[in-house]
């Protein structure tokens, strides 16, 4: 499959609807109808990548790579998946169950997020807060493939991240609330979630940030395996961020890394085409960001991010391709937010026709669309796992209501994992040994 | 990044006639005791001028030999102990710690193949392989984060920096992720990341290769920094800095690393918190760590010719500062002198003069004085270069004028 000849569907359409910013490059493609329900085809890399020997550690030079196609690039094993199983009505992607998984994920995290809103401007929350309205199918896609030793990395917009990943919805409520019951102890807030038990690593606030981390952790999966000899030891890291991150250094260094060691990680682009106000097309040279994958060498793929079945059919040999040791693999997923960059945000630079656009390929209706399509669930079933979530998300804010706020003994408490490292204290003894300390009134 | 020479690890005739001393001192016969570094016999001459105090010490003063107050030392007498250089003693620490704990991994520039810039981690990737001591593209940033990662998901990696100036590239993660993700975690996640690598001014390398960023990292809450200055300290510090579940920052100087010095054969650990007893004395005490440590001994050797009798700290720890071994000096001698190869602006020397000052300043005879670099980049000039730094003729100056 050559590399020019793919359905820019996407991309036209975004570049039609810019039409009124600088687009320095003509469409180059036939813009086709932005709402087909074909399968979207996969942009994948045409470069095919060697399985280089694990063993060259041991050499002290870097052969140039001979390029026999052991591994095949992403786009052609979905190719062939789609053509054998015949996709169609008769015989859907997902199952039943699969399906009701799916949507209450996506459910939970509209839901959840819709309340956020409520209770910001109640007063309830404060600071930045940044909600994931629209972009639920990335999130369901890709993280409820994973095992709970699989770790994520997400960004500021992690509240969904966090949900699907499976931190209760009342520890990610109390977290935004500020109080001492939330899954960081009311300590990180909006954009610092963390939880130790599902392997969610934050939760960051600078863009590009949480790269290099979930780099390591893909890193530890791969030492792990060689040097520790845990030969059992397949854990993958997701790494997710924006369009934006795509134009920053970290992102390419940890592209780089990750390809030259073969590190199980899956770089996930949430490309909602704005960072803040500003326009993916005005900000990138090449705004194509899956073609940047192919140039580290590993395979970049494009993916309608609106559609959860086609983003977890990419997410499922992503990640397939990371636990068998393969390597890397940079995800763009096309998606977009219905709500502004953040709750203080207003919102007043996107076009309004391109929000209805987006907001009529709506992820949650899609699914619900396709699942009545083939039997998958009925009307009843849907209506019932909605009420479900309801009096979750209504639990989750009552439960963060009454928690108690954190008392000031907190203050100092997990400054340092060994809090010798406060020092010692004129009087001979660790700084930490002083009862002040804990009262959070000592002197540091 | 410049080609840091490897050179620089290996030169063996410094030009600067304080280096000459020390490394002509250290050849000498008092390498058997343990960590002495002069011997200087006072003349017991008898100076005009001298006030009570210090006519009082000259009795008292006999040379300027460190006494040994470390556990080690009683456990010197039973082995004979072995002789190596100060890179050495951290490439033994590092490997002491690698073979005790597997999860134990470097990574950095050139640290596998090429050994490191300065030989730290030379023979390490042959005996552990690529993946354990690892070599990094240059991309500071990001393979800090890696690193921090790493610790996050129960690995216990060391970073090296080629040279301390381009942990500058890395201060995104060394300040966000490094201090912060413990806390914002709420105590989840613990970073046991140790971050080293030479600083300082070294012989006339140039601006950007001479920085001191000690003062840079201060600020930043939730880490530790340490400087070693012996081979019996680094070693040391480098095994507890690996075994803390803290990150640490462990600073090293570009000059200090031909070191030779003969350190026990038995396994030891030093705390990452407390300060050293260089030399006890009676009439002021003298701050220092790192290089100047070497200054301020040379120094102290024609202070006690004079008939001073300092009393030199190594603070060792730059964050958090070991109080209680200052305050008990500040309250026995009651004048202070901090000497520093730190900027002057905001330095180290500065944090621990407010340190002092807020809780001993009812002890203090005289206001504290502080001799560190000039602020200015550092030149090439050699000329230039030297009077950047602190020389021992101003450090003797200095106690003169507070001993007054």
């Amino acid at each position: 499959m050559a590399a020019t000849a793919f359905s820019a569907s996407k991309f036209t359409q975004s570049f039609s609807l810019n039409s009124t910013r600088s687009v320095d490059r003509p469409p180059l493609f036939p813009a086709s109808h932005p709402l087909k329900t074909t399968p979207s085809s996969f942009l994948g890399s045409t470069r095919k990548l060697s399985l280089s020997s694990p063993s060259s550690s041991t050499s002290r030079r870097r052969r140039r790579p001979s390029r026999s196609p052991a591994v095949v690039a992403v786009s052609e094993v979905v190719k062939e998946k789609k053509s054998k199983s015949n996709v169609s009505l008769s015989n859907p992607l997902i199952t039943n169950e699969e399906g009701l998984e799916l949507y209450e994920d996506m459910v939970l995290g509209r839901s959840f997020e819709d309340m956020c809103a409520q209770m910001y401007y109640r007063g309830k929350m404060f600071g930045f807060v940044h909600l994931y309205n629209g972009q639920e199918a990335v999130s369901t896609g890709f993280i409820k493939l994973l095992k709970q030793e699989d770790c994520v990395v997400s960004t500021y917009r992690d509240h969904v991240h966090a949900l699907s990943k499976g931190v209760p919805a009342r520890a990610v409520m109390s977290e935004l609330f500020g109080k001492t019951t939330g899954c960081c102890r009311g300590q990180g807030g909006s954009m610092h979630m963390f939880s130790k038990e599902h392997n969610l690593l934050g939760g960051f606030a600078f863009i590009g940030e949480g790269i290099p981390v979930a780099t390591g952790a893909a890193f530890t999966s791969k030492y792990r395996r060689e040097v520790l000899k845990e030969a059992d030891c397949d854990h993958v890291t997701l790494a997710f961020f924006g369009d934006g991150t795509c134009n920053n250094g970290q992102f390419f260094e940890c592209l780089n890394m990750a390809a030259l060691w073969k590190l199980p990680i899956v770089f996930v682009v949430e490309n909602n085409l704005w960072a803040i106000g500003m326009s993916h097309l005005r900000a990138t040279s090449d705004p194509e960001i899956w073609k940047k994958g192919p140039a580290f060498g590993m395979p970049g793929v494009h993916v309608d991010g609106m559609d959860v079945l086609k983003v977890r059919e990419v997410a499922k040999e992503a990640i397939g391709r990371a636990r068998r040791g393969e390597g890397p693999t940079l995800v763009e997923c096309e998606t977009y937010r219905f709500r502004g960059h953040s709750l203080a945000d207003p919102d007043e630079l996107r076009d309004p026709a391109e929000k209805a656009r987006y907001a009529s390929r709506d992820p949650i209706s899609a699914l619900k669309k396709y699942m009545f399509e083939n039997n998958l669930a009925s009307e009843a079933e849907l209506k019932a796992i909605d009420k479900k979530i309801d009096e979750l998300v209504e639990d989750a804010v009552e439960f963060a209501d009454e928690s108690p706020l954190p008392a000031r003994s907190q203050l100092l408490e997990n400054v340092f994992a060994d809090p010798r490292g406060f020092g010692i204290g004129p009087d001979g003894r660790y700084r930490c040994e002083d009862p002040k300390f804990t009262e959070g009134t000592a002197q540091v | 990044m410049a080609a840091i020479v490897q050179g620089i690890g290996a030169t063996a005739a410094p030009s600067a006639s304080s280096n000459k001393f020390l490394l002509s001192s250290l050849g000498s016969s008092l390498l058997e005791k343990k960590r002495n570094f002069f011997v200087v016999r006072s003349d017991g001459k008898c100076y005009t001028g001298l006030n009570q105090q210090q006519r009082r010490a000259q009795n008292v003063v006999t040379n300027a030999v460190a006494t040994k107050e470390e556990k080690a030392s009683a456990a010197v007498g039973s082995k004979p102990g072995h002789e190596l250089l100060l890179f050495e003693a951290l490439r033994e620490g590092l490997e002491e710690e690698m073979d005790r704990d597997p999860c134990v991994c470097v990574m950095g520039e050139d640290v596998g193949h090429y050994g490191g810039s300065y030989k730290v981690t030379k023979g390490l990737a042959e005996k552990y392989g690529d993946l354990r001591v690892l070599d990094t593209p240059i991309a500071e940033n990001s393979f800090t984060g890696m690193g921090i990662g790493a610790a996050m998901t129960g690995l216990r990696p060391i970073v090296e920096g080629m040279n301390m100036g381009f942990l500058l590239l890395a201060f995104n993660q060394i300040s966000n992720n490094c201090g912060m993700l413990h806390y914002t975690s709420g105590g989840q996640f613990k970073i046991p990341i140790v971050i080293r690598g030479p600083g300082g001014v070294g012989r006339q390398l140039g601006a950007e290769h001479s920085q001191r960023l000690e003062s840079y990292f201060q600020s930043i809450p939730g880490i530790q920094m340490v400087a070693c200055s012996t081979a019996y300290n680094a070693k040391g510090l480098m095994k507890a800095a690996i075994r803390s579940d803290n990150p640490v920052i462990l600073f090293e100087h570009v000059l200090l690393y031909n070191l030779k010095e003969r350190i026990p054969d038995e396994e030891y650990v030093l705390n990452l918190e407390e300060a050293e007893m260089v030399r006890p004395g009676e009439h002021v005490t003298i701050l220092t760590y790192s290089r100047m440590r070497y200054h301020v001994m040379q120094a102290a050797k024609t202070l006690v010719n004079k008939g001073y009798d300092p009393e030199v700290i190594d603070i060792r720890s730059l964050k958090p500062f070991d109080l209680y071994t200052i305050g008990n000096s500040v309250k026995k001698t009651h004048r202070v002198l901090i000497v520093e190869e730190c900027m002057r602006t905001g330095g180290i020397g500065a944090s621990l003069t407010a340190a002092i000052n807020e809780n001993f300043h009812d002890y203090l005879d005289a206001p504290i004085v502080c001799l560190s670099s000039q602020d200015v980049p550092t030149p090439y000039a050699g000329t230039l270069e030297e009077w950047t730094v602190v020389q021992p003729a101003q450090i003797v100056a200095a106690v003169e004028q507070l001993c007054l």
